[in-house]
């Protein structure tokens, strides 16, 4: 199963401001609690983190559960301090790790 | 293997529910459906699990969904907690919960001083009319809670 993620940061941004950023990500989010044309449960497998940091420092975490839709959509704030570069890690209950980074321009 | 388009397609009843997603006829059907279902999964032990023995605070979470949620598999939600956002004085987590599902937990979002504002928007999965509840936990040790009703129309686990 691909994982793509979609990224939206602002063009850029002045030092002070309270940025929003949007991320999305495609997953099915299997809860574990569908079955197959056959009757067998279908073993859960969803996105359980994800994480947002910027100039390698942490700004945001979510821990995801069964309630969250698929395809997670996720949008976060952050007080800008300067430019950089944003790194964002996906991580589902199968181990798969995607991440995905953003640069922030600072005016 | 399954696409994402097969999921797309697929009847939302039975993604949600599985077995328990048998044709509920009218509403005279409604309790029998309910009876075979699992009953939700412990929502207030999972809050009990965040706030301890603390008594959480009305008034300060606010809690956006839409009164009317047109596809249960995806409800948007806007989810913020008033707070200077300083190292002294800072909201650390907010997690929303469901009343309703199979499955009470939806997210837990953490903060820091960095993040400016504690808000946050995502997308989340109703089974049923059901009331969701957020917490939040700040960094001064006291627990806040918001709630709203989401009313499911199309079908879903019993209605």
């Amino acid at each position: 199963m691909s994982m793509k993620p979609r990224i939206k940061v602002p063009d850029s941004a002045k030092v002070g401001d309270v940025i929003e950023v949007k991320t999305l990500i495609s997953h099915v989010m299997e809860t574990g609690q569908r079955k197959d044309r056959e009757g067998k449960i279908i073993p859960r497998n969803i996105i359980h983190s994800f994480s947002a940091a910027f100039n390698g420092q942490i700004v945001f975490k979510a821990d995801l559960q069964a309630g969250t839709s698929a395809n997670p959509y996720l949008a976060f704030f952050m007080k800008v301090t300067g430019p950089g570069k944003f790194e964002f890690t996906w991580v589902d209950d199968s181990g798969a790790k995607v991440t995905e980074t953003a640069t922030l321009n600072v005016t | 293997m399954m696409t994402d388009g097969m999921i797309e397609t697929l009847d939302r009843r039975t993604f949600l529910c599985g077995a328990g997603g048998a044709i509920v006829a009218g509403l005279g059907m409604y309790d029998a459906a309910l009876a075979q279902d699992k009953p939700p999964a412990g929502w207030e032990e999972a809050v009990k699990k965040i706030v301890g023995n603390a008594k959480p605070i009305e008034g300060k979470v606010k809690l956006d969904l839409p009164e009317i949620a047109e596809n249960g598999n995806t409800v948007p939600f806007t989810v913020a907690v008033e707070s200077p956002m300083t190292e002294q004085l800072h909201v650390k987590s907010i997690h929303i919960i469901s009343t309703g599902n199979p499955q009470p937990g939806v997210a837990a979002f953490h903060f820091t001083p960095q993040s400016g504002k504690a808000m946050v928007s995502g997308r989340l999965r109703l089974a049923r009319t059901q009331e969701i509840v957020s917490v939040a936990e700040l960094s001064d040790g006291s627990f806040h809670i918001g709630r709203r009703i989401v009313k499911v129309t199309i079908g879903g686990c019993g209605g």
